[in-house]
């Protein structure tokens, strides 16, 4: 089905947001081609009219009533932050104005 | 008095009720145990001591109080009261690590409790501490984990399975009773097997996931470690049920019944009487060790010659299980396993100022190489062109697996008798280089997890001295059935001369020359790992 090149890899591994080696891209790029020549076996079936299955057990908009419940207070929330303000905010790197921006 | 591991969870309830021991005494000695293996076996990245015996210190109360009380308050506590348990090191507990085998998650401490632990603290259990497994659940061997692999009991240079080594081999070398692990595609089930214990992968919704580090999400259930089918029964009564905080989590009542698997070998084997039972020719093909095949026809056939009708039955579908599962487990983890941005929680690199660089450096550095594999794989299979080619054609041929179970209980079997895994403990490094043959060791397992059944791997024997796991499968909430089922085989087969055998290198765990699993894995050329998790 698929033959990934390198810059397939890279392409991926850019929407993934994973930084990879020199080595790690060349690695993978022959695991991938690998595990994906398995995904082969799957174009001998014919699905045009098989519906596809999501979920195995049928439970639809299970809901629970609309009130306020006890919840993580700022600080807690905040305790494993790598950063964070005196304000009681997540600090992040800008994402705005410059470079690639948020996309 | 007898060496208290040895007991099993019921037997420890028994002997908590009488007063016979206490469960400090009996924390404390599973306690002793666990931290004297663990530089051999590295199964706990986690030993609660402090934490332990102050649970314990608490259900002594609670047993003193029931027992002042009188009979029915003490017949009201739960039988796990008091009783050492483990969990898997992706399990919320307030206060502690939740590493999940990964560097991302070092230093993470769980602001809240999973409903796993919330329901085992109001059975009065006793949490002992965090077992290793491979990282976010990824792998069949538990190499994967960053804190380094988990040795088997059975033989110190083979691997426990995965992706719950760490709670396998702990219920196996006696630091505990039980255990919990979960199970996307064969994770209990699997080193269940390999460890010679029994592990259940219930039916998809019977156990609450909040609080769990995710994985793959249609496909990923909690479930039970254990030394026999009653002690499994009364964890999975323990931790079962609706949940508001868990969408998926369904409103199918907990059977009181899991709490009375007979006691009596002779009871639990009558209810093999008229049970019909499938044997799917599928997974007896290529691949399979004979002693394996052996050993599991050998157990059906022990099944039938105790009143049970064996028939073989096809899932004709079960060989494109492997591809289909390798295309949707990798999906959700890519979706999942996006929220490891370095922003609310966990390894952040924020060397370079900006955004994308500093988010492609924290995942770079934080995921090892089967996650970041499988993120490729799954982004690779959701974007834009092959989304109908992958993810949408695997979720046809899910509906296809489905349907082959589906077939067989509208037969009217009763259950599906399988091997658990295809091999027995393979050797560390073995399957390393090659991920497709990683891959294959959970063959039989995860057609299961795909159709959202419940499963239950049990000993039955050996081949060339390492365990074999029976599997059985089931309906969609049929766990009583397949524990039972479970009993029934333990009770035909009670004075087999194997249910005797202990671990074969468990005597080599306490000796502080034996090599680490850590130092082994070094010996082999593997990748340097993170260092020990923490301690609490």
């Amino acid at each position: 089905m698929a033959n990934l090149s390198r810059a397939d890899v890279e392409h991926v591994a850019h929407l993934a947001r994973l930084g990879l080696t020199e080595d790690e891209s060349a690695r993978l790029e022959g695991q991938l081609n690998h595990i994906l020549d398995q995904y082969t076996v799957l174009t001998k079936l014919d699905t045009e009219h098989i519906p596809p299955t999501a979920q195995t057990i049928e439970l639809a908009n299970i809901l629970r009533e609309d009130v306020v419940q006890p919840s993580l207070s700022a600080d807690e929330a905040l305790a494993n932050a790598p950063e964070r303000s005196d304000t009681g905010h997540f600090v992040v790197p800008a994402i705005l104005g410059g470079g690639e921006g948020g996309a | 008095m007898a060496d208290l591991t040895r007991l099993n969870a019921h037997e420890m309830a028994e002997l908590l009720r009488r007063g016979g021991v206490s469960s400090q005494a009996l924390t404390e000695a599973h306690l002793v145990v666990a931290e004297r293996q663990n530089h051999a076996l590295n199964a706990w990245l986690a030993i609660y001591r402090v934490d332990a015996l102050a649970q314990a210190a608490a259900a002594d109360r609670r047993i003193a109080e029931a027992r002042h009380e009188g009979p029915a308050a003490l017949a009201a506590l739960h039988p796990l009261c008091g009783v050492p348990v483990a969990l898997k090191d992706l399990v919320a507990v307030k206060g502690g690590q939740a590493t999940a085998g990964s560097k991302i998650l070092a230093g993470y401490i769980a602001p809240f409790d999973s409903t796993v632990v919330a329901r085992l603290r109001s059975a009065g259990a006793v949490i002992l501490g965090k077992t290793n497994m491979d990282e976010f659940a990824m792998g069949s061997s538990t190499e994967h984990s960053a804190y380094g692999p988990t040795a088997n009991p059975w033989d110190l240079a083979r691997v426990p399975g995965g992706s719950s080594g760490g709670s396998a081999a702990a219920v196996a070398a006696y630091n505990t009773p039980l255990g919990i692990g979960t199970d996307t595609g064969g994770s209990i089930r699997q080193p269940a097997s390999l460890c010679g214990i029994v592990g259940m992968k219930p039916t998809y919704g019977r156990v609450s996931r909040y609080g769990i580090v995710a994985f793959a999400s249609s496909l990923d259930q909690i479930g039970p470690f254990a030394r026999d089918a009653r002690d499994a029964a009364a964890l999975l009564h323990a931790v079962s049920g609706r949940d508001e905080r868990d969408a998926t989590s369904a409103p199918v009542p907990v059977p009181a019944e899991l709490l009375a698997l007979p006691a009596s070998d002779d009871e639990a084997a009558s209810y093999l009487e008229g049970r019909r039972l499938a044997l799917p020719r599928e997974y007896f093909v290529e691949g399979m060790e004979p002693g394996v095949a052996a050993r599991v026809r050998e157990a059906v056939a022990a099944m039938e010659a105790a009143g049970a009708s064996v028939e073989e039955v096809s899932l004709p579908h079960t060989d494109y299980g492997l591809a289909t599962y390798y295309i949707i487990a990798p999906a959700e983890c890519s979706s999942n396993l996006a929220r490891y941005d370095g922003v609310k929680y966990g390894h952040a690199d924020r060397s370079s100022g900006e955004f994308i660089a500093d988010y492609l450096k924290t995942r770079g550095a934080g995921f090892g190489p089967e996650v970041k594999r499988r993120i490729m794989l799954g982004t690779y299979a959701l974007s834009a062109g092959y989304y109908d080619a992958y993810y949408l054609k695997a979720q046809k041929v899910r509906t296809l697996i489905k349907a082959d179970f589906d077939a067989v209980w509208a037969a009217g079997f009763d259950a599906i008798c399988a091997p658990t895994s295809p091999s027995v403990a393979f050797p560390f490094g073995a399957k390393m280089a090659d991920p497709v043959a990683m891959y294959l060791a959970d063959a039989c397992t995860l057609p299961v997890n795909m159709a959202g059944l419940p499963g239950v791997s049990i000993p039955a024997g050996l081949s060339d001295g390492l365990p074999v796991g029976l599997q059985i499968i089931g309906a969609p909430w049929s766990e009583l059935s397949m524990l039972r089922l479970a009993r029934a085989y333990e009770g035909i087969t009670a004075r087999a001369p194997w249910r005797d055998l202990e671990p074969a290198e468990l005597h080599l765990t306490d000796d502080p020359n034996t090599p680490s699993p850590i130092e082994r894995m070094e010996r082999l050329g593997g990748a340097p790992v993170a260092g020990p998790g923490g301690q609490a």
